[in-house]
């Protein structure tokens, strides 16, 4: 049940209270609860055959009176209204605390209900009030509970602020990456050979570690193959063209299993020919086992040494 | 007794001009609204949006993020470590370029020095290169977690390309990177991998003669890589990083959960 605000409750008292010519107050009790309501609240029409209420039979009569009569419908379970249209059923069990039942000592039920009708009747129907010009009478119908005016479509997801949960989650991880960084550099010398010598050919010759990979193919492949064509026909313009190639919408992994399998492919192999051109390569690029002949890669020259 | 009540003084002096000069009119001049700096801060949602929104670094992010986002194991921050070392790294190499310089005959001598009579050089020139080395791993596993995500599906397509470039301009900076020390290790590296950018098809010596400044690796080689090192390629790399950055953001911030 919507909480009418007051003011609208008061407005439409009011309103009524001026249509049926009674009094505000009561009409205002009876919004409340606190008078007995209106005939709408009155049983069900299979009531009244059904039970046996002790007043029942004669209790019920049809007023001719017909707006003003709408007042006090009883709600009382024994009162057994006929199923007529609200505003001409009036109800003679007019509770005690009906307002308008004036002297309501016990006396039979069909002389109360004329009394009752008689004092409907006789009470005066408010004159229609001096409309000023220009202004429309209006009357409030039903309270509307208020919706928002904009439609929201996306629907909430469930998020955190970013300070300080994320930044605290970036600042703890940035923290830690540059203690191991600093640790490693008090540690670990950065490699410094010897002066630059063209005319000393180190055997082998690497690249960088990241490179090794495609100095591993090519061992294996023609240089324009190896060198050129893999690197950037595959793995350059092939990686951007990923997003374009994969239309497939889904991101669960179920649904991307051939996607997954081959850039694990990629993965695995691109990591096993960069140990191999790391570790497993030695003078004139043959292959060598690190735990036999030592490391032949000058990055890790001075801090890895299985000898 | 006496020195103990004027030690006391003393203290409580500094704390009334350290209260006096957070209420000064500079002090507030110098922070924006919601600056946990300023004085009367308090944790209230509307003062944890002004921290985010009115600081120049960090209104890189979003005032709020999904949750999972902010569970480490989900992203494991790798793109972010990747921007922080790149950070790091620019920072060790201007302190590095203040003792080098790019001459055949000088590069070597210079480094040398460097690791043996500069305070704390050695340590900034390894931070220096494990840095680029964790560089180079990080900017890969995260292309590898954005895959396994698939976080590169629409509407991100195209910042997936533009993070392969990050990785390609990533790749160039460590490669260029490391000739400059001009020993031994750095010189026939180079020369391996200009080697392999000369077997490109038709143009492949012209594409060597641009990379090394002559037909083998030279002192111009050592001048073009250094500015190649310390000036060009940051520049672009910044560049495409913002875009990156921003992208990330206008493209639905993170990506969701599985």
């Amino acid at each position: 049940m919507v909480e009418i605000p007051e003011h609208l409750l008061l407005r439409s008292a009011e309103a009524k209270a001026k249509a049926l010519g009674i009094p505000v107050e009561q009409v205002l009790a009876e919004m409340r609860g606190e008078a007995p309501p209106v005939a709408p609240a009155a049983p069900p029409p299979s009531a009244p055959p059904s039970d046996p209420a002790p007043t029942a039979p004669t209790a019920t009569t049809e007023s001719p009176a017909a707006p003003v009569a709408e007042t006090p419908a009883s709600p009382s379970p024994p009162a057994p209204t006929p199923p007529a249209p609200e505003t001409t059923t009036v109800s003679v069990e007019t509770p005690p605390t009906e307002p308008l039942t004036a002297p309501s000592s016990p006396p039979p039920p069909a002389s109360e209900n004329g009394e009752r009708a008689t004092q409907v009747t006789l009470r005066p129907v408010a004159p229609p009030e001096e409309i000023p010009e220009g202004v429309r009478p209006q009357r409030l119908l039903t309270v509307v509970k208020a919706k928002a005016i904009q439609q929201v479509k996306a629907t909430p997801t469930d998020k955190v602020n970013t300070w300080p949960h994320l930044m605290i989650a970036e600042f703890s991880a940035l923290m830690v990456v540059t203690a191991v960084l600093i640790v490693i550099s008090v540690i670990l010398q950065a490699p410094l050979l010897e002066l630059a010598n063209f005319n000393a050919t180190p055997n082998p010759s690497k690249a960088p570690w990241y490179f090794l990979g495609l100095q591993e193919l090519l061992s294996y492949y023609d240089p324009q193959i190896a060198g050129v064509i893999i690197p950037t026909i595959t793995g350059l313009l092939g990686f951007m063209a990923i997003p374009y190639v994969d239309r497939n919408p889904s991101t669960k992994p179920s649904d991307r299993k051939f996607a997954i399998m081959l850039f694990t492919l990629f993965l695995t192999g691109s990591a096993t020919l960069t140990l191999i051109g790391t570790l497993f390569r030695g003078p004139g690029f043959n292959f060598t086992y690190p735990w036999a002949d030592g490391i032949w890669f000058d990055d890790l020259k001075d801090w890895v040494h299985f000898e | 007794m006496a020195n103990g009540l004027a030690r006391l003084k003393v203290k409580e002096r500094v704390e009334e001009a350290a209260d006096a000069f957070r209420r000064s009119s500079f002090w507030e001049s110098i922070f924006r609204p919601g600056s946990p700096f300023k004085r009367g801060y308090s944790d209230s949602p509307r003062n944890r949006s002004y921290v985010i929104m009115n600081n120049v670094l960090y209104h890189l992010h979003p005032v709020k993020v999904k949750r999972h986002a902010v569970r480490l194991s989900y992203t494991l921050c790798l793109g972010g470590l990747s921007f922080f070392l790149f950070i790091l790294l620019t920072i060790t190499g201007i302190f590095l370029m203040f003792y080098y310089r790019p001459t055949a005959p000088a590069a070597y001598i210079d480094v040398e020095a460097l690791s043996t009579s500069v305070a704390f050089g050695s340590l900034v020139r390894n931070l220096h290169r494990w840095g680029a080395h964790f560089m180079v791993l990080t900017v890969f596993l995260h292309m590898s977690r954005v895959f396994y995500h698939g976080a590169y599906k629409p509407p991100r397509e195209f910042n997936w390309v533009i993070g392969v470039v990050l990785l390609l301009l990533t790749l160039l900076l460590s490669f260029t990177g490391y000739l400059l020390p001009w020993d031994q290790l750095a010189l026939w590296a180079v020369t391996v991998g200009t080697n392999m950018a000369g077997f490109t098809p038709m143009f492949g010596n012209q594409v060597k003669f641009a990379l090394l400044g002559g037909i083998e690796v030279t002192g111009n080689t050592l001048l073009r890589f250094y500015v190649l090192h310390v000036l060009f390629l940051p520049f672009v790399i910044v560049i495409f990083m913002a875009v990156h950055f921003w992208r990330v953001r206008k493209d639905g911030g993170i990506s969701g959960p599985l």
